[in-house]
């Protein structure tokens, strides 16, 4: 063991098996030889396109929840709604528990996301250690499963097709701002954060 | 198999948070933190056993009530309709789409039973230590970790309606207690799973020494 360094090895996260790390080409990805998890990728983490990601997340994130969603018509008459139309009408309407999930899961933890890594990112591009880059990152660890547009969105579609049945239904900008979300999102998810760990590491070293 | 090291057999931890691979502290030092991002450090998670019965029994406890209470009220001139989660799919298969249908009850009602299915067979065969399955095991638990939230899918739908369908006496939708239930089975079985540790399932391995 006393031949190895620590920084030469990594384990796997889900079975605790000792790698050697090593230099992956393009496109590949680590698996454990033990479980199957997956250890790593290949270093695909450029901050300056990961910086102009997120920022087209965030102006995306922005629309999806300014504009609205969906809009309904009965007889002539409108209904429409957007993200916070929907917490606040659970707010009102004795489901307290859904609306906080809700703000939490599809506002504040997105929100918190997207700014913390664009954060991040902004001082990585400059090779540079952000501030605060420490509880960051735990905080990113811990409400990394929690963010669920990409549920929502889902969600909105059987709204929408439930609706469709009584009302004349009218899909609004909203709903468009929302798919864009989903798919940056899953750009996103290929991804693993965890990389800047071991480039700040360089930095210092 | 057993070729392999295990962090735990050459004196590693490896950080739950930031993945950094640390020496094993000396004995007895169990509060060691992680130099690199502070966490505190732990061959398995703490409590894991515990803490993922207790979270899937209370989850299981919510389950009932929300499968059995309706989530949502439609109310229009003359007929006042609560609807539960399986009733709410049946009526997607007539009017909707089958295949929007077929999305909704996988993620409402058969992911979180298959949550509980999954989550109580892994706690149970890593308690008895069995090396059986383990590869399959292994992948079960990432398919519970993957596809969790998505149950989260009816509630969203639920708060949508009712922020949507308000046209006063015409026509209203509103929540009713099962769609809390529902919400907290979710939270619960996401809580449930993220606090089982899969090491445990190769932990047979550890018998021979």
């Amino acid at each position: 063991m006393s031949t190895t360094s620590l920084e030469a090895l990594q384990i796997c996260e889900e079975c605790d098996t000792v790698h050697r790390r090593r230099a992956m080409t393009r496109g590949e990805v680590g698996k454990c030889a033990c479980c199957g998890a997956t250890l790593e990728h290949y270093h695909s983490l450029n901050p300056n396109t990961m910086l102009a990601l997120v920022l087209t997340a965030f102006i995306v994130f922005v629309q999806a929840n300014l504009w609205p969603i969906v809009t309904l018509g009965l007889n002539g008459r409108h209904s429409s709604t957007t993200l916070w139309g929907a917490i606040i009408t659970m707010w009102q309407s004795n489901a307290q528990v859904i609306s906080v999930l809700a703000a939490a899961t599809l506002f504040f933890f997105p929100l918190v996301k997207m700014l913390s890594i664009g954060w991040l990112l902004w001082f990585a591009r400059q090779r540079r250690c952000a501030p605060g880059f420490v509880p960051i990152m735990v905080t990113l660890h811990y409400i990394g499963p929690w963010t669920m547009s990409e549920v929502f969105v889902l969600g909105a579609l059987v709204a929408i097709v439930k609706a469709k049945v009584y009302f004349d239904v009218v899909a609004d900008p909203g709903i468009y701002a929302y798919a864009v979300l989903t798919v940056l999102i899953t750009i996103f998810a290929r991804v693993d954060m965890r990389e800047l760990w071991n480039m700040r590491m360089k930095d210092e070293g | 198999m057993s070729a392999l090291p295990r962090a735990a057999d050459l004196g590693l931890i490896g950080c739950h948070v930031c993945r950094l691979v640390c020496r094993q502290p000396p004995e007895g030092a169990d509060d060691m933190a992680c130099p690199r991002c502070g966490s505190a450090l732990h061959r398995r998670k703490p409590a894991t056993y515990a803490r993922t019965w207790a979270l899937l029994l209370a989850a299981f406890m919510m389950y009932l009530p929300a499968n059995f209470l309706p989530i949502m009220r439609t109310a229009s001139l003359n007929d006042v309709d609560d609807n539960t989660i399986l009733s709410g799919v049946k009526e997607l298969w007539i009017n909707g789409s089958a295949d929007l249908a077929i999305i909704v009850f996988v993620a409402s009602i058969l992911v979180p039973m298959l949550k509980f299915l999954v989550l109580g067979t892994l706690l149970i065969s890593s308690h008895m230590r069995t090396d059986w399955a383990q590869v399959q095991r292994a992948r079960l638990y990432r398919l519970v970790e993957f596809i969790g939230y998505w149950s989260m899918l009816d509630v969203f739908v639920v708060a949508l309606l009712s922020a949507l369908v308000r046209f006063n006496v015409l026509s209203r939708v509103e929540p009713l207690p099962g769609v809390i239930f529902f919400g907290l089975t979710v939270v619960l079985t996401m809580l449930a799973s993220m606090s089982f540790d899969p090491r445990l399932i190769w932990d047979s391995r550890d018998s021979d020494d």
